[in-house]
């Protein structure tokens, strides 16, 4: 008796999960679908869903219109640059706060943090006019460094917990068979700490991929990454919903996909504290 | 010897070579609309003309575009080299001095043949600051099919009464037929838009010839009630966030008996690939109210160049071409008459092609209706006929407009949104030193 309710218990939640799961899948599938339509099929009323004559005319109009290529390899450059820029630069800002914490560490750690509490336009003129004194309005670089700054706070903070995990001692013990300081982070921390920094990579890309704030206000034609390319679809006046649907399916593809085969790793990390 | 000879002649080749490939990179900020996307598509001729110069687009959503081209102008940013603005932008920037005049192109341009109302909004002093690429009126687009279907027509200059009638006529709520639609959607460019244009035909204006506020007149109480009461009882459900995009969509899928709206919207609904009511839509002026004005507005796109550009003359040579008569003739020879950018010349008017085109003869009398500086019936100290050129008022309008979109949502009356209009605008005007 007791095992039918626990197998209608499991069909519930598997259906409550899966229910969920869709809902919340539903409006980039919706996009998928409208990309294969026609501009009048994309706004009928009722929505058509699957039986709509497929057709690839906005892949196509999307791809002669605009530089696909030159706006996904600038998304890669900025989104790649400053998560591996990033973790650089935490690697060792999160060791120090992790093994030799001081009286502030918690404090420099919320303040940190405090920052992302800032709304973005708050500070975009000031970063606007620092970046035509030093040349890199609408430049790679400048973007990659801006996007760094902004997400060391969750880069920072990610690795300081996966750190925290690890025992003191292992790094004391390598410490004594006379490891020296980068030795120890490199050869003893880092490799025990792989899959942490794995998924910081990965979320810090995904976040970098996604940013849209600044990508579009420093950016013009050069340095444009694909959040750019998906706004040059965007229309006040005129239905053009497939095409911006096409546009958007090609923004997000590399990013899904990544996502897909390297989500076992994106688990694990993201668990990374709370299975220990 | 032989060796230093050799020497000489690579440089002189290099040099040669860098001469011979010596460019000039334009980068044009573009909205994502029509006209400008199909003048992307014909810029071959552009560069086969001027081999020097190379073109590239940065292409944006209409309200980011204006936040980023005036963020970079302000700052002197000088990432672009022509912009695309419009009419609320020329007067304030041109008096601020950051746009080159454009008052020496060349004869052939033939800026004689801009048609006035459109280069009166484009020239401050005297100087010419921006080359209008199309402009737009309002007019009233109608379901003919609905209107014989009750025994009605439509004057070719209806009044609001003629509206309403009109538009109770042709409203079947049972069968998802909404006898008239109209912008909702909160925002200066929005229903801001549409109801400015709307109270200079009762007679209202925003400010008097003191710029004190003027949402307490009774004409403004008019103009809110009779746009509340259309809406209330013949427009369709969830009206408050239907903007342009929203009612075309439901006009073309034959959801509206009527919609007032820009002129350029013709030429989308009149198109049998994505309407279904293609060979069904009637045309008329914008209503008014037996005061002498209608309440249609007049907006026009315009190339312009910032003070900052370093490739002035180049930049120039663009404006000239995309915004010239032999442009004009480009478009209809590649994509027919009813795709010319329209609105802006003389000349494509008195053309006998063009007159062929169905909405053609409409948008020239509801843009030669229109009049920026004597937009309304009283005396006004601003210029613009749906909005007022000083840089405050797209702040203060978008605010009015949210007000207004509550009253339509049902959520205030008409006399709390004016009585909140009036307030919030008085003390954004005292903040602003006026």
């Amino acid at each position: 008796m007791s095992r039918t309710v626990t197998t209608q218990r499991k069909a519930i939640n598997t259906a409550l999960a899966w229910g969920i799961g869709l809902l919340i899948f539903f409006p980039i599938l919706w996009t998928f679908l409208t990309s294969f339509k026609t501009e009048a099929t994309a706004i009928a009323d009722p929505p058509v869903f699957l039986f709509f004559d497929w057709t690839l005319e906005n892949y196509s109009v999307v791809t002669e219109r605009s530089d696909y290529a030159r706006f996904l390899w600038n998304s890669i450059f900025i989104a790649g640059g400053s998560t591996i820029l990033g973790i650089i630069v935490a690697v060792p800002a999160a060791w120090s706060m992790a093994f030799v914490p001081s009286h502030r560490t918690k404090d420099i750690l919320l303040w940190m943090l405090s920052t992302k509490m800032l709304p973005a336009v708050g500070v975009l003129y000031p970063i606007y006019l620092l970046f035509i004194k030093m040349g890199l309005l609408d430049s790679r670089l400048g973007l990659t460094l801006v996007l760094m700054l902004i997400n060391l706070p969750i880069i920072v903070w990610m690795l300081y917990t996966y750190f925290r995990e690890i025992p003191g001692e292992i790094l004391e013990a390598a410490r004594m068979d006379g490891a020296t300081l980068r030795s120890e982070i490199i050869y003893v921390l880092t490799p025990m700490a792989v899959p942490g920094i794995a998924s910081t990579l990965l979320l810090n890309f995904i976040l970098a991929w996604n940013e849209a704030f600044w990508t579009l206000n420093l950016t013009a034609a050069k340095a444009a990454p694909l959040t750019a390319f998906i706004a040059s679809y965007s229309s006040p006046e005129g239905l053009f919903y497939a095409k911006l649907s096409a546009a958007s399916t090609m923004a997000i593809a590399p990013i899904l996909i990544l996502g897909w085969f390297s989500q076992k790793q994106l688990v694990r990390g993201l668990t990374f504290g709370a299975v220990k | 010897m032989i060796l230093r000879t050799l020497g000489m002649a690579s440089v002189a080749a290099l040099c040669a070579a860098t001469f011979a490939t010596a460019e000039t990179t334009l980068t044009i900020a573009t909205v994502n609309n029509g006209d400008m996307i199909r003048m992307q598509g014909l810029t071959d001729d552009f560069t086969a003309k001027h081999p020097d110069i190379k073109l590239e687009w940065v292409t944006l959503e209409e309200n980011v575009l204006r936040q980023r081209v005036t963020q970079d102008i302000a700052a002197k940013g000088g990432q672009f080299d022509v912009m695309t603005i419009g009419t609320y932008e020329v007067p304030i920037w041109g008096a601020q001095n950051w746009l080159v005049s454009l008052n020496d192109l060349p004869a052939q341009w033939d800026v004689d043949d801009i048609l006035p109302a459109i280069r009166g909004g484009l020239t401050i002093d005297g100087e010419l600051y921006a080359a209008p690429f199309y402009a737009e009126s309002s007019m009233v687009m109608y379901r003919k099919d609905l209107m014989e279907a009750a025994g009605m027509e439509m004057p070719e200059a209806p009044t609001w009464g003629d509206i309403e009638n009109a538009a109770a006529a042709m409203t079947d709520k049972d069968n998802g037929v909404y006898g008239i639609c109209l912008r909702g959607k909160a925002g200066w460019g929005e229903n801001m838009a549409f109801l400015t244009a709307m109270s200079n035909s009762f007679g209202a204006r925003w400010f008097d010839e003191n710029w004190t506020a003027q949402f307490d007149t009774p004409e403004w109480k008019t103009t809110l009630s009779t746009y509340i009461n259309l809406m209330t009882k013949y427009g369709p459900p969830g009206a408050s966030t239907n903007g342009f995009n929203e009612n075309l969509s439901l006009f073309q899928q034959g959801k509206c008996g009527m919609w007032i709206d820009a002129t350029v919207a013709a030429s989308f609904v009149t198109n049998p690939d994505d309407s279904t009511v293609a060979d069904k839509v009637g045309f008329a002026l914008a209503a008014d109210a037996g005061l002498g004005k209608r309440g249609n507005w007049l907006w026009a796109w315009s190339l312009a160049i910032p003070a900052g550009s370093d490739a002035t003359d180049e930049a120039k040579k663009f404006v000239a071409w995309a915004t010239s008569k032999e442009y004009t003739a480009l478009v209809a020879a590649n994509q027919g008459w009813a795709n010319v950018p329209p609105g802006t010349r003389k000349s494509l008017y008195e053309n006998p092609e063009y007159a062929k085109v169905p909405f053609a003869e409409m948008t020239l009398n509801s843009i030669n209706a229109a009049d920026p500086n004597a937009p309304t019936v009283k005396p006004v100290p601003y210029t613009g006929v749906q909005f007022v050129a000083i840089p405050e008022f797209a702040g203060i309008a978008t605010q009015v407009g949210q007000e207004f979109s509550a009253a339509l949502a049902g959520q205030q009356t008409v006399d709390q949104a004016l009585a909140k209009a009036q307030a919030l605008t008085v003390d954004e005007m005292e903040a602003a030193g006026y």
